[in-house]
């Protein structure tokens, strides 16, 4: 076991490795972090030189690369084309992202699986039908389009209604609050809840189609049609027999698709106008900032590695089955 | 795929009135059609992507500058001139909400045609030869994994971005990461393929590997491969829509449904019809393909329910 935990984690830092060697390369070689300077006919010719020996633009791509990742090593990921630490920022993003990621993943496993278990107990009734539909419609829609959906056909109306904002449209916290956690708690969850719900309708959808799926394999396998022919309620027959085994492997789903995950918080983010990773990512590409686009990857990856190795593990756990290790 | 088919025939068989029993055979492909037709999901999708083809097609093709025709009503809600009304420099919203549609569907299919292309021999030449090779590819297929496509696109759209006519850029980039589905699939099906008898007869034979993975085992797992390829279409639009959101896919004045929703996104309170069409287009776009994709995956293997996430 340990030895499995451990070639995956050595299999993990090589995949971070390597995607970082791409990803510097192919923002360092795509434009010019000067660009805005070099605009803008004033600027002396001095201050390009100096900003780009600071940014060791002249130096060769390996040795610049090699500078980056010396430093990360000793947990500094540099400064941004602006001279502010990444380090820093990224934090600060990092927590505002996770306020909404966190959230609308629980959320996320809830909805899908209890969907995805009543329309398999309810298959081919109008219930499970209507659930289809819904859940194709949901798997079908962009993240972008559910967040504006929601911001102008729900948050609006209410807005209006009330003549005040109750649901938030921009932003993360309102800049103005002030007090502890809890006098400011109205405030986040003003600003948190549609784009929560986006996260949610944009996720829960595959996970609900896997997980009736799974449900109905169970409930055709011969251990189940076993317990109820030794009469044990059809109630029992659920809790122990069917959903003890059906849980399992949506586990496996849930954390393949965490990459993509955060890949619509960056969506769900520009919709809302949160300060978040994903805004933090987006501007970082757009003003060449080697420095913001690596320490966003690094984060990401890392995030997605671990949670593919806890739920392998969990698995395995879950699962008595699953050997890790022993080949 | 020989033993399914004998199952089918057998399933077909018993649907025959007994009185008189010249049932009827049918192929493989024959059945795969028969369930297609017989699924209503399915065939809304078809229709529904089809008529939307056709008409963007063809109203494109009647007037194909209007998507960029400014005219004096500008803001027009819907009307008889102007059935989807007017933005705000007086262009009809219907001509390019339709030239958007077709804009969309290039991108897709090319997206698709690539991904087929290059996940089918990628994972057939990792699946057939095993080993190192396969491990090699398919490490290369982990590392898609583990970074968010999407902020992989972000970064070399941005570079395409700027380009003229980026919308052949823009598909080249979608596909170079769309593959890898494909890919694992492939892989999974030659991995068990490769120790069929068939494939064991043909080699000895003397077919070569080439014969052998492009007569014998490809056809064998086309049937997934189709299914996949449509799911990468649907796939392709979603991508193409959020980069063009983002203001980094599709650029004025070409047209598409993701440009079109981000130029009305600020005004969905006031002039809804720059945003609720284009949207309504874009979903009933994805929706249809992902239903054909689904009713393909029913009618091909009956069995599996697995839907892609």
């Amino acid at each position: 076991m340990t030895s499995y935990i451990i070639r995956r984690l050595f299999i993990g830092v090589g995949v971070l490795l390597i995607s970082s060697v791409l990803v510097f390369v192919l923002v360092a070689e795509s434009g010019d972090p000067l660009a805005l300077l070099r605009m803008n006919p004033l600027t002396p010719q001095a201050t390009i030189h100096a900003r780009a020996v600071q940014l060791h633009l002249y130096d060769p791509l390996w040795q610049r690369y090699w500078i980056w990742f010396s430093h990360v090593l000793r947990g500094d990921f540099g400064l941004n084309n602006s001279n502010i630490a990444v380090g820093h920022q990224l934090k600060l993003h990092f927590f505002v992202t996770m306020r909404m990621v966190i959230l609308s993943t629980v959320l996320a496993i809830v909805l899908a699986i209890s969907v995805g278990v009543i329309a398999a107990l309810r298959h081919d009734t109008i219930v499970d039908r209507t659930t289809s539909v819904v859940n194709f419609v949901f798997l079908s829609v962009p993240v972008f389009v559910v967040g504006l959906v929601l911001k102008t056909f729900v948050a609006v109306p209410i807005d209006q209604h009330f003549h005040r904002v109750v649901l938030a449209t921009a932003g993360e916290q309102n800049p103005l609050a002030t007090g502890d956690f809890f006098q400011r708690f109205p405030d986040y969850l003003s600003h948190s809840l549609l784009p929560t719900m986006t996260l949610v309708l944009a996720t829960y959808s595959s996970w609900a189609i896997y997980q009736r799926s799974t449900v109905l394999d169970v409930m055709d396998s011969d251990y189940v049609r076993l317990a109820r022919a030794k009469g044990i309620s059809p109630r029992r027959v659920l809790l122990r027999h069917i959903l003890r085994n059906a849980l399992i492997p949506v586990t496996t789903i849930i954390a393949l698709d965490f990459a993509g995950l955060m890949g619509g918080a960056v969506i769900t983010e520009t919709v809302y106008g949160w300060n978040g990773l994903g805004r933090f990512f987006l501007d970082g590409v757009n003003a060449q900032d080697t420095n913001v686009v690596l320490a966003y990857l690094l984060l990401t990856a890392t995030i997605v590695i671990t949670f593919n190795l806890v739920a392998d593990l969990l698995y395995g756990f879950l699962d008595p089955r699953i050997r890790y290790g022993k080949s | 795929m020989t033993k399914r088919t004998s199952k089918e025939a057998d399933v077909s068989g018993s649907n025959v009135d007994s009185d008189d029993m010249d049932f009827e055979t049918r192929g493989q492909w024959s059945m795969v059609l028969h369930r297609f037709i017989h699924n209503g999901q399915a065939m809304t999708g078809l229709v529904t992507f089809f008529l939307l083809l056709i008409v963007s097609g063809v109203y494109t093709a009647l007037h194909p500058n209007q998507y960029s025709a400014l005219s004096t009503a500008f803001n027009q809600g819907p009307s008889a001139a102007h059935i989807f009304g007017t933005n705000s420099i007086g262009i009809d919203m219907l001509a390019q909400i339709l030239k958007g549609v077709l804009q969309d569907v290039q991108v897709a299919v090319l997206v698709a045609a690539m991904s087929v292309v290059i996940g089918t021999l990628v994972g057939a030449v990792a699946g057939y030869y095993g080993g190192k090779i396969d491990n090699v590819m398919m490490r290369l297929v982990d590392l898609v994994l583990v970074i968010p496509v999407l902020v992989v696109l972000i970064l070399l759209a941005h570079i395409v971005a700027q380009k003229a006519n980026n919308w052949f850029y823009l598909a080249i980039i979608i596909g170079s990461l769309s593959w890898t589905y494909i890919a694992r699939l492939v892989r999974a099906e030659f991995l068990s393929l490769r120790e069929r008898d068939f494939v064991e007869a043909s080699r000895a034979l003397g077919a070569n590997d080439w014969r052998i993975i492009s007569r014998h085992m490809i056809p064998n797992a086309i049937g997934p491969i189709i299914v996949n390829a449509t799911i990468t279409i649907a796939g392709a639009i979603v991508l193409e829509a959020t980069l063009s959101y983002l203001g980094l896919g599709i650029q004025p004045p070409a047209v598409s449904l993701g440009l079109l929703i981000e130029q009305g996104q600020n005004s969905a309170t006031t002039e809804y019809w720059l945003f609720v069409y284009p949207a309504a287009f874009l979903l009933a776009l994805i929706v249809s393909v992902f239903f054909i994709g689904d009713g393909l995956r029913a009618a091909l293997d009956p069995r599996k329910v697995r839907v892609r996430s």
